[in-house]
C-alpha cells in the first residue's frame, strides 16, 4: 500500500526551483503571492466561504499573463525561502494534529474494504471537526500553458496555489500535464464515489483539438483550445480542492505540491485500464436497468426526481447560451463587414459633412464590433462553461445516486443468500451430517456479518448522499450567483461603452448642413 | 406651385391604423405632403394572404379631380403599374421617377412562424407565448414598412410639379373600379423584362459617351460609383441587423430557461430581451431602410442620366446623319428638323436633369441626417434602459 503513495519531497527548499526549459519557447511563470494566514478558531462550520476566491480565478490569470517575466522571476526567487516551523508537511515523521486518526494507510486503500469503513467514517468526522480551525483559504490559478519537446508537444500546465495551515509552504508552483489531472481525477473517483462523495469530473479529453496542437498548428482555433482547456482546468482543480474531503485527499496533496508525477499511463483511452473502464460503464448500465429499489426514505426519491429535472433544465439553458455565443460571433462578423462598407461609401459620398459622419459611422460600428467579440468572450467563458461544468456535475450526482441504489441492492442479495443459507441448515438438521451442518452454521455466521456490514454501508452511503447534497445545493447557488452577476456586470458595461460611442458620434450626424 | 428644391420641412406623423395605435415615422423622405392642393396618405391596410389591399385616401383643393376627399382599394401591383407607366412616357424622360416601392415580403416572418410551430413541443408555454409575441412584432413590423415605401412613392409625385399632373397619377388616384384591366398583360411584361436587359447593355456602351458638361461627367462618376457603395452596404446592414434579432431571439430562450431554474428574479432579464429585440428593429428601421431606399432612388437618379446619355447619343447621330445629308445633298431638310429635334430634346433633358439632380442631392443629405441621429439618439436611449434593467437586476441579486 505505501507503494502507491510516495511522500513528496517535501523539506526540501529547493522544491520550488524554476526548471530550464527544453526548447525555451515563450515561457514564463507566474507568481500569485497569498492572502494572508487564516484566523485561528473562527467557528464557521466546515462548508467554506469561498467568496474571495472564486471570483479571483479567472481575473488573477490575466493578470498574470500580462505581468513583465523581469519582474516576476525577481519576485519568484524571494518567496521560496517561506517555511515557517508550524507548517509540518502532512506525511512527515510528526503528522500535524489537525489529521493524527487518518494514516495513510487507511486512506489509500483503493477498495474499501468492509473492516475499514467504519475506521473511515469516524476518521473523517474528526476530519470535519478540526476542520473549523482552518477557514479555506485557498487560490489556484492554471495559467502560462507551454508547449516543450519538438517531438510530440505536449502542454504542460503550471499551476500555482494560496495556502492552509495544512500544506507546507504559503505558495507552490508546479507543472502538470494534462494527464495528470485525469490520473488524479480517476484515482478520486475510485476511492469516493462509491461510498457517496460527489467527485468533481475532469475536462473533458479532445482528439482534434490536441491533435491541432501537438501538430504545432499555431492557429486561432488552437489558442482558443488551450484558453478553454486551461480554464477548465482552473475550475476543476477549485471546485476539486473546495471540498474539505477531497482537500485532505493525500492524492490530491501529492499532485498541488509535489514536482514530480509518475506517469498516469492508465488515463490513455485506449490502454488496458481505459478498456476496462468501458466495460465496466457498460456492465453498469445493464445493472442499473435490472435493479428495483424499495425506496424507503421519501428524501431521495423527491431528489433524485429534482437532480433530473436539473440536468435537462441545464441542458436546454446550455444549448441555448451557445447558440447565443455563436450568433453574437456572427454578428460581430456582420458589424465588421458593414463597418467597412460605410468607410467606403463615406469616401464616395461627395457631400464633405455627410461623408465625415459616415466615416464616423464606420468608426463607430468598428469600435461595437471590437465590443460585441469581447461580449462573446464572457457569453462563453462565463455562463456557458459554468453550464457545460455544471452539466458533468450532475451527471456525477447522479452517478452517486446510482452508487447507493448498488450498494442497497448487495445488501439485499446478501440478505437473500443468509436466508437461503438458513433454509439450507434447518433442512441439514434433520439429515444426519454434522460436519455439513457445522459448515452450514459457520457459513451462515459469517453472512450475518455481512448482512450487517452491508446495512451498514448502505446507511453510510445515505448519510455521506444527504450531506453532500446539501453542501452541492450549497455551491450552485452560490457558483451561479457569482457568475451570473459577473455576466451581468459584463453586459451592463458593454451597455455603458455603446452609450459612450454613440454619443460621440452624435454630434458629428447633426453636424451634416 | 413653385419647385423649390431648398423647402425642407418635418413630416406629419400619422398613425396608419387605428387599432395598432403606433405612429409610423416617415423617415426615407422628406419634404413630402406638405402641398395642401394635393394631400395623400395610406390611413390602412389590409392583409389578405399573399395580398397586400392599401387605402390610397385623397385630400384635394385641385379641380381637375371630381371630389376634394375620397378613397379607394389598391394592390401592389397597381403600384407598379404607375410606377411603369410614368417611366415609359416620353415626356417625363429629364425627371428622375422615384423607385418604384418593394413587393411586400412577409416571407422571413412566415417561415420563422412556421419553425416555431414546429418547435412547440420543445419549449415551454411561456416561451412559445414569448416567441410568438416576438413574430407578430415582426410582422407588424413588416407592414408598417411596405406601407411606408408605397405611402412614400405616391407623396413624392404628388409633391413634384410635373408629375403630380399626370394623367395615369390621376387615374390611380380616383378609379373606383378595379384597375387590373389597365395593368400590364403577361405579354407586355415580358417586353419590359427585354426592355431592362437592352438597357443595362446601353449603359455599358452609353457610359462611354464623351460628356460635354462638366456637372453631367461629375455627376455620372459619382453616382455610378456611390451606386455600387451603396448597394453592397445595404446587403451588409441586412446582415447585421439580421444577426442582431437572433442575439435577441436567443436572449428570449434564455430567459424563459432561466425562469423555470428559478435561479434570480427573471422580470428584469425578460425587459432586457425587449430592449434589445427593439434595438434590432430599430437600427433595421433608421440604418438598413434608409440604405435600400437611396440605393434604390440612385438607381432612378442612373435612369435619368441614362436617358439623357442617349438623348445625347440621339443628337450626335443626327449630326452626323445631317453631314452625310449634306454630302449626298438629299433630305437636307428633314435631316435638319431631326437634328434640331434631337438638339432640343436633349438639351430639355440636361436642364431639368441638372434641376431633378441637385435637388436629389439635397434630398438625400437631408434623409441621411435626420436618420443618423435618429437611429444614434434611439441607440442611446436604448442602452441606458438596458443598463438600468440590469443594474437593476445585479443588485437584487446581491441584496439576496
Amino acid at each position: 500500500m505505501a507503494a502507491e503513495m510516495e511522500p513528496p519531497p517535501l523539506g526540501d527548499a529547493g522544491q520550488t526551483d524554476f526548471r530550464e526549459i527544453e526548447d525555451g519557447e515563450g515561457f514564463f511563470v507566474s507568481t500569485v503571492t497569498t492572502l494572508e494566514s487564516p484566523e485561528p478558531s473562527s467557528p464557521d462550520p466546515p462548508s467554506m466561504p469561498a467568496e474571495g476566491i472564486s471570483t479571483n480565478g479567472p481575473k488573477q490569470e490575466d493578470i498574470s499573463l500580462d505581468d513583465d517575466p523581469e519582474d516576476l522571476f525577481a519576485e519568484a526567487t524571494e518567496e521560496v525561502s517561506l517555511d515557517s516551523p508550524e507548517r509540518e508537511p502532512i506525511l512527515s515523521d510528526g503528522p500535524s494534529p489537525a489529521i493524527t486518526p487518518v494514516t495513510p494507510t487507511a486512506m489509500l486503500t483503493p477498495r474499501m474494504g468492509l473492516g475499514t469503513a467504519e475506521m473511515f467514517e469516524r476518521s473523517l468526522d474528526e476530519i470535519e471537526e478540526d476542520d473549523s480551525g482552518d477557514t479555506f483559504d485557498m487560490h489556484i490559478a492554471v495559467s502560462d500553458p507551454e508547449k516543450v519537446g519538438t517531438f510530440n508537444t505536449v502542454l504542460m500546465y503550471s499551476y500555482i496555489k494560496t495556502s492552509m495551515t495544512i500544506f507546507s509552504k504559503n505558495e507552490t508552483t508546479v507543472r502538470r500535464r494534462f494527464s495528470d489531472f485525469l490520473g488524479l481525477h480517476s484515482k478520486l473517483a475510485s476511492r469516493y464515489l462509491h461510498i457517496g462523495y460527489i467527485v468533481p469530473p475532469a475536462p473533458e479529453k479532445s482528439i482534434v483539438g490536441m491533435t491541432k496542437v501537438k501538430v504545432g498548428k499555431e492557429d486561432l482555433s488552437s489558442a482558443e483550445f488551450v484558453e478553454k482547456r486551461r480554464s477548465a482546468l482552473e475550475r476543476y482543480l477549485m471546485r476539486t480542492v473546495k471540498h474539505p474531503i477531497l482537500l485532505k485527499d493525500p492524492d490530491v496533496m501529492m499532485f498541488l505540491e509535489s514536482s514530480e508525477l509518475p506517469r498516469a499511463v492508465s488515463t490513455q483511452a485506449l490502454s488496458g485500464a481505459g478498456i476496462l473502464r468501458m466495460v465496466n460503464k457498460a456492465a453498469d448500465a445493464v445493472n442499473k436497468m435490472t435493479i428495483k429499489m424499495n425506496e424507503s426514505d421519501a428524501w431521495f426519491e423527491e431528489k433524485h426526481q429534482q437532480f433530473e429535472n436539473l440536468d435537462l433544465q441545464l441542458r436546454k439553458l446550455h444549448a441555448s447560451v451557445e447558440c447565443l455565443v455563436c450568433h453574437r460571433k456572427e454578428l460581430s462578423v456582420n458589424t465588421a463587414s458593414f463597418a467597412k462598407s460605410a468607410a467606403m461609401l463615406g469616401n464616395s459620398e461627395d457631400h464633405t459633412a455627410l461623408s465625415r459622419a459616415l466615416s464616423q459611422l464606420a468608426e463607430v460600428e468598428e469600435k461595437i464590433d471590437q465590443l460585441h467579440q469581447d461580449q462573446a468572450y464572457a457569453d462563453f467563458y462565463l455562463f456557458s462553461e459554468l453550464l457545460g461544468d455544471y452539466v458533468r456535475l450532475i451527471t456525477a450526482v447522479k452517478g452517486v445516486f446510482d452508487h447507493r441504489m448498488k450498494t442497497w441492492s448487495k445488501w439485499q442479495d446478501t440478505q437473500l443468500l443468509l436466508q437461503k443459507k438458513r433454509e439450507a441448515e434447518s433442512k441439514l438438521q434433520f439429515a444426519n451430517k454434522p460436519d455439513k451442518l457445522q459448515q452450514a452454521q459457520d457459513e451462515i455466521k459469517e453472512l450475518e456479518g455481512k448482512v450487517q456490514q452491508g446495512e451498514k454501508d448502505f446507511e453510510l452511503i445515505s448519510k455521506t448522499i444527504r450531506k453532500e447534497v446539501s453542501r452541492f445545493e450549497k455551491e450552485r447557488v452560490k457558483d451561479f450567483k457569482v457568475v451570473i452577476i459577473k455576466y451581468l456586470e459584463s453586459l451592463v458595461q458593454t451597455q455603458q461603452q455603446l452609450i459612450k460611442y454613440w454619443e460621440a458620434f452624435l454630434p458629428e450626424a447633426k453636424a451634416i448642413a | 406651385m413653385e419647385y423649390d428644391p431648398k423647402h425642407t420641412s418635418t413630416v406629419v406623423l400619422k398613425p396608419f391604423s387605428q387599432s395598432h395605435g403606433v405612429g409610423v415615422a416617415r423617415s426615407v423622405s422628406v419634404d413630402l405632403n406638405n402641398d395642401a392642393s394635393l394631400l395623400i396618405d395610406i390611413p390602412d391596410a389590409l392583409c389578405e394572404r399573399d395580398k397586400v389591399k392599401f387605402t390610397v385616401h385623397t385630400k384635394t383643393t385641385l379641380s381637375s379631380f371630381q371630389k376634394p376627399d375620397f378613397s379607394v382599394p389598391r394592390q401592389h401591383e397597381d403600384f407598379i403599374w404607375l410606377h411603369d407607366a410614368l417611366v415609359e412616357t416620353e415626356d417625363y424622360a429629364g425627371l428622375i421617377i422615384p423607385p418604384a416601392p418593394p413587393k411586400p415580403d412577409f416571407e422571413s416572418p412566415r417561415e420563422k412562424m412556421h419553425k416555431l410551430g414546429e418547435g412547440e413541443a420543445t419549449m415551454t408555454k411561456e416561451e412559445y407565448t414569448k416567441m410568438k409575441q416576438e413574430l407578430e412584432a415582426e410582422y407588424l413590423a413588416v407592414f408598417k414598412k411596405t406601407v411606408q415605401v408605397h405611402e412614400v412613392f405616391l407623396q413624392r409625385l404628388s409633391s413634384h410639379p410635373i408629375l403630380s399632373k399626370d394623367r395615369n397619377f390621376q387615374i390611380f388616384l380616383e378609379y373606383d373600379q378595379d384597375l387590373s384591366v389597365r395593368r400590364k398583360n403577361a405579354k407586355e411584361t415580358f417586353g419590359s423584362f427585354f426592355k431592362n436587359m437592352v438597357k443595362s447593355a446601353d449603359e455599358v456602351i452609353i457610359s462611354g459617351i464623351k460628356e460635354v458638361d462638366d456637372f453631367f461627367e461629375q455627376e455620372k462618376t459619382f453616382l455610378l460609383d456611390y451606386s455600387s457603395k451603396i448597394k453592397d452596404s445595404t446587403a451588409r446592414a441586412e446582415k447585421m441587423t439580421r444577426s442582431h434579432k437572433n442575439v435577441a431571439d436567443d436572449y428570449i430562450h434564455i430567459s424563459a430557461t432561466l425562469n423555470s431554474l428559478s435561479v434570480d428574479d427573471n422580470t428584469a432579464l425578460k425587459k432586457f430581451t425587449n430592449v434589445e429585440g427593439r434595438v434590432a428593429s430599430d437600427e433595421e428601421l433608421k440604418l438598413t431602410e434608409l440604405l435600400r431606399y437611396y440605393m434604390l432612388d440612385i438607381q432612378a437618379a442612373k435612369d435619368l442620366l441614362y436617358r439623357r446619355a442617349r438623348a445625347l447619343a440621339d443628337y450626335e447621330n443626327s449630326n452626323k446623319a445631317l453631314d452625310k445629308a449634306r454630302l449626298k445633298s438629299k433630305d437636307i431638310t428633314q435631316a435638319e428638323e431631326h437634328q434640331q429635334q434631337c438638339l432640343q430634346k436633349f438639351d430639355k433633358l440636361s436642364e431639368s436633369g441638372k434641376r431633378e439632380l441637385t435637388s436629389f442631392k439635397g434630398r438625400r443629405v437631408v434623409a441621411f441626417r435626420k436618420n443618423l441621429i435618429e437611429m444614434a439618439e434611439l441607440e442611446i436611449k436604448h442602452a441606458k434602459n438596458n443598463m438600468a434593467l440590469l443594474q437593476g437586476c445585479i443588485e437584487l441579486l446581491k441584496s439576496n
